[in-house]
């Protein structure tokens, strides 16, 4: 059993993290990368072609971070694989021992730098869900077995802040229904809506089936507010939000304001297991503002515990 | 031409111009609230992916509103089948495409999911 399946199965606060994207260097590279936030961090997303952009593989980066001796989740998407593959790269984690997967439909080929290139959706995100299951079963898809059965702590993402909004919890229901057991939420620049989606969860019970993780997106520049803003699909930010960043003096330290309110105001709602932070670039982000929060290091988390009450 | 043919013949002029059905050949209409999800540019059968924009529309096609809200929409509105937008719908079987869902539902071959698939019965809510 994997530490984060252990710790939210046990309601313990998690704090996960996105691995900045790794184009090489090796087992120096993703060191490199781990280092300002490893203290913090319970378990690191290896990304599959994030925005449909290329990548080091999730399967090579997430033998990567349990080679640099942290917990990986291994992200895997439906846009660049067929079933066959996504089953080989199931396998093949289990065969490494990285057991925590989160499933993701994926943004569209055309949101990347390759827009020309055949976008798969051979499975969709629900069915890739239950496509782990499946083989958590001791089942290929075919039916063929699989022996030893893979153990694996299947995750799933929902965007709270994408329409239509109040059917995204009947969507996170299924996928509980489909296997997942931790949720990922998108990052959300409208916190009502993460609010609602959060109140209607926790409301339904689909908190008790489901951990449930927002994201935290710690940017530091106006380009980089911009970006987020147009380039990256599902995500709206708001125009003040945007126009409070081109106004301030220090955009970097409004930038981490802005993330700094957010979180504060995801620790506030029902249900919250945890947080997932993303800084796109390799720093002290993650770090100083868990720090600000007050959400202490792993290590003394453990020791001490830790309700996240405390920082609210 | 044999029966299966012209029986594929026949639904794709009543289907096509109807539901811009593309004849995967194994028709799920009733449970999207006759909105044919084929016409997703991801192909989704479970429901709309992140990238909704926030108009509604499509986040491959902008101009377009996206196929799944329009589901929803339409499912909540339809007198009958309305839970059946919340079921999960198997992997689509591709040797089905351009095959007859009317004579698949007869012979029962469009509800044949893979085997590892059916041992996940427990996936209906």
């Amino acid at each position: 059993m994997s530490n984060l399946e252990r710790k939210l199965a046990s309601r313990e606060f998690v704090v996960t993290a996105e691995l900045p994207v790794i184009d090489g260097g090796g087992q120096a590279e993703i060191l490199r990368q781990l280092a300002p936030m490893r203290p913090f961090v319970d378990a690191f997303h290896a990304t599959d072609n994030p925005s449909a952009h290329a990548h080091c593989s999730p399967l090579a980066v997430a033998i990567g971070l349990l080679g640099a001796g942290v917990e990986p989740v291994m992200q895997l998407a439906c846009r660049d694989r067929n079933r066959l593959a996504l089953e080989a790269d199931l396998a093949g984690a289990a065969m490494h021992a990285i057991e925590n997967i989160c499933c993701l439909t994926g943004d569209d080929v055309t949101a990347g730098d390759e827009p020309e290139a055949r976008r798969v959706f051979d499975l969709d995100g629900p069915q890739l869900i239950a496509l782990a299951r499946t083989l958590a079963r001791g089942r290929y898809l075919s039916g063929r077995p699989i022996s030893p059965a893979p153990h694996y702590f299947i995750g799933a993402v929902e965007n709270p802040g994408a329409p239509p909004y109040e059917y995204r919890v009947r969507r996170a229901a299924m996928k509980a229904l489909a296997g997942a057991r931790f949720l990922q939420l998108q990052i959300c620049y409208r916190p009502e809506l993460l609010a609602r989606f959060l109140g209607a969860a926790y409301d339904t019970g689909l908190g008790e089936r489901l951990a449930l993780i927002p994201s935290i997106c710690i940017l530091r520049s106006v380009a980089g507010m911009r970006f987020v803003a147009t380039r990256v699909p599902g995500i709206e930010v708001p125009p003040e939000t945007l126009a409070r960043v081109e106004r301030a003096e220090d955009p970097e330290a409004e930038c981490f304001e802005i993330a700094y309110e957010l979180a504060r105001h995801a620790l506030a709602q029902p249900g919250v297991a945890g947080l997932h932070f993303i800084s796109f670039r390799q720093d002290a982000g993650i770090a100083k503002l868990c720090t600000r929060l007050g959400i202490p290091p792993r290590v003394e988390r453990e020791i001490n515990g830790y309700s996240a009450a405390i920082a609210i | 031409m044999t029966a299966p043919a012209l029986l594929a013949r026949a639904e794709h002029a009543v289907k096509g111009p109807v539901w811009g059905c593309q004849m995967c050949g194994q028709c799920v209409l009733h449970s999207t609230g006759l909105t044919c999800p084929m016409n997703c540019p991801k192909t989704l059968r479970n429901g709309p992916c992140g990238g909704v924009r926030a108009d509604g529309n499509c986040e491959v096609k902008p101009e377009m509103r996206c196929v799944w809200l329009k589901a929803y929409e339409r499912s909540e509105r339809l007198p009958m089948w309305r839970g059946h937008i919340d079921h999960l719908r198997p992997p689509v079987d591709n040797r089905l495409k351009d095959t007859s869902s009317w004579f698949n539902l007869m012979t029962g071959r469009d509800r044949r999911p893979p085997a590892g698939w059916a041992a996940n019965a427990d996936v209906q809510p």
